[in-house]
């Protein structure tokens, strides 16, 4: 009975209630859009932390990430890999690296770089590398001789295909290691920083170098789904359990990108909350308006003998339907505004440097997360009604002798 | 006439004052807000630039045209107290020192790692950035102490070495000859970013000099202004200065801008990304804003149809609603801009720390707690958005009104 009231209420008056509906709409689109845009520039971020050589899952030996040297290497990367079949999902993808500080030097110029050996194949499915290359070509299996460099340090060094490169590193005995290499290759990345520091050459390639044997930096495991990252992780920590294995997720890997993820929750709620002051002001206003002009028919229900209670009732009803309304339109509004920039993107090429400084890459494109729509409805679900309280309460104050005569 | 306006506005506005309250508070919250935002977002402006000038680049430096680019060894600034000399006759100028970069093996007894060294003026260093205050173990570099390396804390801890052990450098001098030598360990330093700290290595002037061959040149010179705003005077004094030494053509002078390109860029970004959900968050205070309004004049048919009806012209009584309007809206606007103002001015002096994120913050060379900084720029950007945007929302009611029936009106 209160429903189809308040449904014939809403609509006796149809410009004031389109007027309400359009700011719970504008409030819900405006708290997803700015949702899905927030979440776009962090999910782009993580994406390409996980491209850039980290993967979803690495294993090292234990001491390697905060001393990443050769000393610090898992020896018999075969042991842990033939564990691998039955413990991980189907369609995890995992590539063996050497990965050490180097110096890159030729003729003019030396930089600091790490050197990474690569198995060219296994490679290709997991880092950004093997789709990565520009100029030349992608390395070889078995071929020990050419290495791979980025853009900018070809540019930074002045020197181009089939230059001459040669690499410095201590190898297992302590000493010094050094060998020249024909650059193959020129890969881009879409942060110049990355260009400038990794140089690839094969895994023999390496090892032979650093006088490594069978040994290996890093095995770096790709899912099919982040999801699943954990739950991968934790088992690989139950099967080496004992060992001198370390397995970290991307999280602890990419610390940085972990800690800004965990303030874009944060600030997104905030936002909420700040758009919903910002139209709460509006729908108080209105609604109390609505009610003042009400005033002679309340009376009339209480003089009909309508308790207060069932007024309060009636009148948060009937806000309780426009909420729902204004949601259920906002957040369709809010999805296609979504669907449609998920299409095209956002390109922010045009302040690319600054991106580079903090991190990101040029195309943004929005996420939408179940989680922050729901959110966000939930705030103006919550909050809408707890505002609607107050005009309501005054219709239940209302008593019919004053309004009947006032009216 | 006018003021006869003036009189019916202000008491329709307080005829009923709880609407007028509500709409009033409405304004006055998005001004606010906004006043709160940009002044954060000016304040952390400056809080970055401020630390990367502390960090590393000054307000500006003096080097060799390209050597930004490039890096390379030999492009150098030949007899920099040339230069110095010019600068010291800036008044702006509050500090400036020189300095030597180049790259070379760090090799201990048990390791080798590669390396940024920096040849520093121990006593000027200390004026231009803030290296002595971040020191771990052992001590600062002393200008009486030779060959000693005050290096970044993760590289010692890599290196294995602890103040007093003994570091062989590798690398290439000035003139591409082999550069070694061995130096002795006095310090180490932590700045929160790895990437400094895992690879800078500090030695005196004179030492790095004699090592690499430089014949008494330097690659910078790096220069503190009084404050951020004097950086372009100076950089004009200096460019004049430098024209008139003859020495235009190899020497250029490079500000925290083009120092530090990304600083700047990200800067705009965060203004554009910033300006993106100022508009947003508008859109909404506009709706919010555009309801009340609307809600007025419906609710007032009645009192419009008898206006009408004893002769008020529409424009008229558009004119009074306008008049309503710019009250209402003048009104929010002050108490935003005051109220705003007070919020961020407490800020300002107590500081905003974002509890979780000082480890990013620090990864970025800043600190961990961030002050907005108030200012004529971010109140009137704030306060000028605000009053666009009512303005244009209380037009279309004011529009509305001229089209009112006065039969229908008095229906009601």
């Amino acid at each position: 009975m209160f429903f189809q009231l308040a449904w014939r209420n809403l609509w006796r008056n149809p410009k004031r209630t389109l007027i309400l509906l359009t700011a719970v709409v504008i409030g819900i689109w405006a708290m997803i859009v700015i949702g899905t845009l927030m979440r776009g520039i962090s999910a782009q971020m993580v994406r390409h932390g996980i491209a850039t050589l980290t993967g979803h899952v690495q294993i090292h030996r234990l001491g390697y990430r905060a001393d990443p040297v050769v000393e610090n290497s898992i020896l018999d990367p075969q042991k842990v890999t033939e564990r691998f079949p039955g413990l991980l999902p189907a369609g995890t993808r995992w590539a063996p690296r050497i990965r050490v500080p180097a110096i890159a030097g030729n003729a003019r110029h030396t930089a600091g770089v790490n050197l990474v050996g690569i198995d060219p194949l296994a490679e290709k499915g997991v880092s950004f590398i093997g789709t990565a290359v520009a100029e030349g070509e992608y390395l070889k299996p078995e071929d020990e001789r050419s290495i791979l460099i980025g853009k900018a340090l070809a540019d930074q060094f002045d020197t181009g295909l089939g230059k001459k490169l040669v690499l410095m590193s201590q190898d297992t005995n302590q000493e010094i290691a050094s060998r020249a290499y024909r650059i193959s290759g020129i890969y881009r990345a879409e942060l110049e920083a990355t260009e400038k520091e990794f140089v690839f050459v094969t895994l023999p390639a390496a090892a032979g170098m650093l006088r490594l044997g069978r040994g290996i930096s890093e095995i770096s495991l790709l899912f099919p789904a982040e999801g699943i990252s954990e739950a991968a992780a934790a088992r690989l920590r139950d099967t080496f359990a004992g060992t001198d294995l370390e397995i970290s997720t991307w999280r602890q890997l990419l610390a940085m990108i972990s800690g800004v993820l965990e303030l874009y929750d944060g600030i997104i709620f905030i936002w909420f909350l700040v758009i919903f002051v910002a139209m709460g002001f509006g729908i108080v206003n209105t609604f109390l308006m609505a009610v003042l002009e009400r005033l002679r028919e309340f009376g009339l229900l209480k003089a009909l003998g309508m308790k207060p209670g069932w007024i309060v009732r009636q009148v948060l009803v009937e806000s309780l339907l426009l909420l729902l309304i204004g949601q259920i339109v906002g957040s369709s509004l809010g999805l296609l505004s979504y669907w449609g920039l998920a299409r095209t993107g956002i390109d922010l090429s045009a302040v690319a440097e600054g991106m580079e400084y903090v991190g990101m890459t040029r195309m943004i494109f929005p996420v939408l997360l179940p989680r922050d729509a729901l959110t966000a409805n939930l705030v103006v679900f919550l909050l809408g009604l707890l505002v609607s309280v107050y005009p309501a309460v005054k219709a239940g104050k209302v008593t019919p002798a004053k309004a009947l005569a006032g009216g | 006439m006018f003021s006869l306006d003036a009189k019916m506005a202000w008491r329709n506005l307080w005829r009923n004052p709880r609407r007028s309250i509500l709409t009033l508070a409405a304004i006055a919250f998005a001004t606010l807000l906004l006043v709160f935002m940009l002044s954060w977002q000016f304040g952390s402006y400056e809080t970055m630039i401020n630390a990367a000038v502390k960090g590393s680049t000054g307000h500006l430096q003096v080097q060799a045209r390209d050597y930004h680019e490039k890096k390379e060894m030999e492009m150098v600034i030949d007899d920099p107290e040339a230069v110095a000399a010019l600068i010291e006759s800036l008044p702006e100028v509050t500090a400036f020192t020189f300095r030597g970069a180049a790259f070379a093996l760090a090799a201990s007894e048990e390791r080798t790692y590669g390396t940024a060294i920096l040849g520093i003026d121990a006593q000027r260093e200390n004026r231009v950035s803030e290296l002595k205050a971040r020191v771990r173990d052992g001590h600062y570099l002393q200008g009486d102490e030779g060959y000693t390396a005050f290096l970044g804390g993760i590289l010692a801890a890599n290196l294995r070495v602890v103040p007093g052990d003994e570091i062989t450098l590798l690398g290439q001098g000035r003139d591409g000859s082999v550069a070694a030598t061995a130096v002795t360990v006095s310090g180490t330093f932590r700045t929160g970013q790895d990437i400094i700290d895992r690879a800078t290595l500090y030695l005196r002037l004179e030492d790095f000099q004699e090592t690499f061959a430089m014949a008494g040149a330097v690659h910078q010179i790096v220069i503190v202004g009084r404050t951020l705003d004097a950086v372009p005077r100076i950089k004009a004094a200096l460019q004049s200065g430098i024209a008139r030494l003859g020495r235009d053509r190899e020497l250029v002078v490079l500000d925290w801008s083009e120092l530090a390109p990304g600083l700047l860029q990200s800067i705009k970004l965060d203004l554009v990304s910033g300006f993106i959900f100022y508009l947003i968050l508008i859109v909404v205070v506009a709706f919010s804003i555009l309801n009340t309004f609307l809600m007025v004049v419906l609710e007032r048919g009645r009192e419009f149809g008898v206006l009408l009806a004893i002769g008020v012209t529409p424009q008229r009584l558009s004119r009074l609603l306008l008049l309503e309007s710019a009250a209402l809206t003048a009104l929010g606007l002050i108490s935003g801009i005051l109220l705003g103002s007070l919020v961020t001015w407490y800020y300002q002096v107590h500081g905003i720390v974002f509890s979780g994120a000082s480890e990013m913050l620090r990864q970025f060379g800043l600190p961990e707690r961030i002050y907005p900084r108030l200012s004529l720029l971010s109140i009137a950007v704030g306060a000028g958005l605000v009053f666009v945007i009512t303005w244009l929302t209380a037009l279309y009611p004011a529009g509305r009104v001229k089209r009112i029936s006065i039969l229908e009106a008095m229906k009601q």
